[in-house]
């Protein structure tokens, strides 16, 4: 099961070979474990246990270090996540200015709790302690496009358009800001070669 | 070869004592038979720094320190015990009592507990305050071992003789603050462990009744880790890179 | 690149630039990104093209002017004027006016007491130069005093630099920057050191590291070349917030451009000296902005703190020296090794030198980021920079240093922004972000925020803070919810005075203090709740919702 000769992955998956980059860049130090994640996490949109597996096995890290290292920070999910994200921002910018109503409409309106996906898969809600963009409060990430100023009417009507157009994704994966909870579905992060930012966002 | 370590002195409770400049506070107090109260400190492990039982003062420095992680200077004049300190320390025994769900009448370490005898020792009567009653599962998956949650405060003692005396690193820490769970490999039964070796280091460092023997009894729990220190040396010190 | 080619390179950008008539700079920082300042910059090249004014007119991308709250924002380099609230459509009007004044639409003179009362020492460049541009920053000056330091000064030379400047760390604490290096450097030097630049911005509602990496990151990463001969490390790294993309790609453009200049990595600008940046991510844990828990982090482990002494500076990444910085600290070394320390230590008060960035948010007409010397009494910054509070409401306390830091009411406004001033009435510097707070705020509210901030942040390492934070939350809770008596309150005291003395490292240690700086100021408020059950600003409910003692009910 533990198999410390460097593990094979699974054949035509060409997603394990961007895992296999990331920690060969590293030299398959353990020190680069959390570097290793995000790519992982990028990869697969979320990390599974047979990830988790693969990579403690190939950079010779305890599975349950893997494991503690993967609740631990907030920007990891262990669960696979909706087809779009909504992030409410609840720094204090934009807990002044009534992050927190906003989070109700958006958990009226999907059926999910801050963490958590609605039920028909298409939305997950998630929380983040500050996305620094203040002087926009109060800030909504909608499938990675930060949305500034946006009241409960406005954040309701985004989230109707998803629920009622199915699969609308546009084809790029939602980029993302980190989750508040740990096994809460996360979006996921634009961090790793050739995807910023801005150009996942959804319009035109 | 071995570097000269250089002598120390200083003064602890008015006491004029001396030691080496890679011994802790808690080292030389100890030396010279003068009590801290400790709770995840366990000689033959790396010293954590959590419970915050060992903290003391020392003049000159605004803040407390853990007596377990300082060493010593020369100079150095240290109080371990003052009211304020007293006052501390009890306040945090209270803040354990109402983390999980201590209730030492059924619990297997029952008059072998060091939570339930420093909270006799600093007479901690009563807790201020509100219990949080989380709901904690019990892992009987293992056939030797149980561990219940519910017991549980976290002083990672288990954690690091898994790691740093066995070397098997079966356990770790899941999630954190008062979420914080230990768990075995990947948060699975611990009897489906491939990496658990059963050694029970785990089991003899437990300071309370949350890990313990399989079929064991209210106050049968015996604890018993004397043993640690001379592994430890057996085994080649200093390569744990703290992982907790 | 020699320090000659180097000159050579800004002597031939400057002339390239002299070329243009007119230059507008279109902020393209992650705010005015989110307000789709990328199609005023495509309008704006557009306009430029279909009126053949390629060779005249420049349309640059910058980093982040300020004014944050009222982006998309331009700025007519010529004209000194920055047009705010621009839609795509406001090209033509922009271009077209390039020479004569501004149309009364498009706003904002650079008079204004916004920009008028700053003094910009780490922002001197943002919004003036391209962050993906290493040509830009060589254009204004950047990197010859690291290699005038690299090759013309001694480590020693520098660190005295550093220390008369008097210049304090920017991440909050304001440890002095001068004693930190030298202690680094005199310490043992038979392996590796380390340099961190600590880029986890953690505080919510500070945003200036994020908006310096996005514009000006080489000054940054400069700062840190600095720093690293100062200190005789040859290996660094910038723990950088993932929450940054924007940032994290800039950095990550700005390394690749000057390791391909020479300026980074081995035998900087042709001397003997060598030093490499690599990135880290961090993860969305507060409590790694602790250096000893982002050191954790930084070798790849869960970001817990451990008990200090030893510090970094004698035993930090992989038990070796390692001196960290924050970004703005970082930024602000570049500027005092050209001008010299002294230069540095003219500005500000007796014990807090040089400027601070300051982010100001909430319920302030203008909401932005400013850099102003340090001794600037918040009055000047709420009132004349930040214009003050919105019309029909009322100022009452402005919130400094995050879930770290206190609240401040009216009777302290004319007190100095200085480390020792802010602590002296329960605050701390912090990061720099500023909340401003009007009447609709309630203070126990407030504090109740702070303190779920810390639980959900917390460790878990150390038990104060591990269960002290959620104890402290429970009693708030119970407060805004109408159920809390006096005894809870005097509960709320001691665990304050147990969590700030007895937990492990400055998040525990400080996240009593939005909670005794408004019980300090505004302790009737949390009366009125407790014995009128009233909460004078009307944002508690005051009601049971009963959920914790339907746990206890249960439970028994």
């Amino acid at each position: 099961m533990l198999d410390y000769e460097k593990p094979s992955p699974p054949p035509d998956d060409r997603r394990w070979k961007v895992v296999d980059r990331t920690m060969r860049s590293h030299g398959y130090e353990p020190h680069a474990l959390i570097q290793v994640l995000h790519t992982a996490q990028e990869t697969f949109g979320y990390l599974d246990e047979e990830v988790m597996r693969y990579v403690a096995a190939s950079m010779r890290v305890p599975l349950s270090q893997v494991y503690g290292v993967a609740t631990f920070y907030h920007f990891f999910t262990l669960k696979p996540q909706g087809e779009h994200t909504c992030v409410v921002c609840t720094g204090t910018a934009c807990y002044i200015k009534g992050a927190d109503s906003l989070l109700a409409a958006v958990e009226e309106v999907t059926g999910a709790k801050a963490g958590e996906t609605s039920a028909d898969g298409k939305v997950s809600v998630v929380t983040a302690r500050c996305i620094g963009s203040c002087g926009l409060a109060p800030v909504a990430v909608l499938d990675g496009e930060a949305v500034g100023k946006i009241a409960v009417d406005g954040i309701k009507e985004r989230i109707r358009e998803w629920t009622s157009i199915a699969g609308d994704n546009g084809g790029a994966p939602p980029a993302g800001i980190p989750t508040t909870p740990v096994e809460g579905p996360a979006p996921q992060n634009p961090i790793i070669e050739g995807v910023t930012a801005h150009d996942t966002r959804r319009a035109s | 070869m071995r570097q000269e370590l250089r002598v120390k002195t200083l003064k602890i409770d008015d006491h004029d004592v001396a030691g080496r400049e890679d011994q802790t506070i808690l080292d030389v107090a100890r030396e010279n038979n003068i009590r801290i109260p400790t709770l995840c400190q366990v000689n033959g492990l790396t010293n954590y720094g959590g419970c915050r039982m060992c903290l003391v003062e020392v003049k000159g420095v605004p803040k407390l320190l853990t007596s377990c992680t300082t060493y010593v200077w020369e100079g150095m004049e240290v109080t371990t015990d003052s009211e304020r300190l007293h006052n501390y320390r009890k306040m945090t025994l209270e803040l354990f009592f109402a983390e999980r769900n201590h209730i030492c009448a059924i619990c297997v370490a029952n008059r072998n507990c060091e939570l339930q005898s420093l909270a006799l020792e600093l007479g901690v009567d009563h807790i201020r305050y509100p219990y949080l009653y989380p709901s904690l599962e019990i892992d009987a998956t293992h056939d030797k071992f149980v561990i219940d949650h519910n017991r549980c405060i976290l002083c990672t003692r288990c954690i690091r003789a898994c790691a740093e005396v066995e070397g098997a690193n079966t356990l770790g820490m899941m999630r954190r603050g008062v979420n914080d769970k230990i768990i075995t490999d990947l948060n699975q039964p611990w009897g489906e462990s491939p990496t658990c070796t059963s050694c029970g280091k785990c089991v003899n460092v437990c300071p309370v009744g949350a890990i313990y023997e399989r079929g064991m009894s209210i106050g049968e729990a015996r604890k018993e880790h004397k043993f640690l220190p001379h592994l430890r040396i057996m085994r080649g010190e200093g390569t744990w890179q703290g992982r907790v | 690149m020699t320090r000659e080619e180097l000159r050579e390179l800004r002597e031939a950008e400057q002339k390239r630039k002299q070329k243009y008539k007119h230059t507008v700079n279109v902020c393209m920082a992650s705010g005015c990104i989110s307000l789709r300042s990328d199609k005023v910059k495509e309008a704006l090249d557009k306009e430029i093209a279909g009126r053949g004014l390629e060779d005249e007119v420049l349309v640059k991308r910058v980093g982040c002017v300020g004014l944050c709250s009222k982006g998309p924002i331009a700025l007519a380099e010529s004209t000194r004027i920055v047009y705010d609230g621009i839609t795509p459509e406001d090209a033509k009007t922009i271009i077209k006016n390039l020479d004569k004044a501004p149309s009364k639409a498009l706003r904002e003179p650079m008079e204004a007491p916004f920009f008028r009362r700053q003094q910009k020492i780490v922002l001197e460049h943002s919004g003036l130069i391209d962050p993906e541009r290493i040509e830009d920053y060589i254009a204004v000056g950047g990197y010859e005093p690291m290699l005038d330091a690299l090759i013309d000064i001694s480590p020693a030379e520098i660190i005295n630099q550093i220390a008369r400047s008097g210049l304090r760390g920017r991440g909050g604490a304001g440890y002095p920057t001068g004693l930190k290096w030298s202690t680094v450097a005199k310490a043992d030097g038979s392996g590796d050191k380390y340099v961190i630049c600590n880029a986890d911005e953690g505080d919510p509602g500070a945003y200036m590291d994020r908006s310096i990496m996005e514009s000006t990151p080489h000054q940054m990463i400069e700062g840190m070349v600095i720093g690293a001969y100062a200190v005789g490390a040859n290996h660094g790294f910038i723990y950088v917030r993932a929450e940054y993309p924007l940032a994290i790609e800039r950095l990550k453009t700005a390394i690749k451009q000057a390791e391909k200049m020479g300026l980074l990595g081995s035998n900087i600008g042709g001397t003997r000296f060598s030093f490499d940046i690599q990135l880290r991510y961090g993860a969305g844990a507060y409590v790694t902005g602790e250096e000893t828990a982002l050191i954790s982090s930084v070798e790849g482990n869960r970001g817990l703190p451990r008990p200090r002494p030893p510090f970094p500076a004698e035993r930090g990444l992989r038990g070796r020296p390692t001196l960290i910085n924050n970004v703005e600290t970082f930024a602000n070394i570049a500027p005092i090794i050209r001008n010299g320390g002294d230069w540095f230590a003219s500005i500000g008060t007796e014990k807090s030198k040089g400027t601070k960035v300051f982010s100001l948010a909430g319920k302030i007409n203008t909401v932005g980021l400013i850099e102003v010397p340090l001794g600037i009494t918040l009055r000047e910054i709420i009132y004349e920079l930040g214009g003050g509070i919105p019309e029909g409401h009322t100022f009452k306390a402005v919130q400094t240093g995050g879930p770290s830091g206190g609240t401040i009411p009216e009777e302290h406004l004319d007190l100095p922004v200085d480390y020792e001033s802010l602590m002296k009435i329960g605050s701390i510097m912090g990061s720099g972000g500023m909340i401003i707070m009007d009447e609709t705020s309630c203070m126990v509210d407030v504090a109740k925020y702070f303190m779920g901030f810390s639980k959900s942040e917390a460790c878990g390492k150390c038990i104060p803070c591990r269960v002290g934070t959620v104890q402290m939350h429970g009693i708030l809770e119970r407060i805004t919810d109408g159920a809390a008596t006096m005894d809870d309150l005097a509960l709320l005291e001691d665990l304050c005075d147990l969590a700030r003395h007895a937990s492990l490292c400055g998040l525990g240690q400080s996240a009593p203090n939005p909670v005794l700086s408004t019980l300090h100021y505004f302790r009737d408020e949390y009366i009125a709740h407790i014995e009128e059950k009233r909460c004078p600003a009307g944002v508690c409910k005051l009601q049971h919702t009963g959920e914790y003692e339907e746990i206890l009910e249960v439970r028994e």
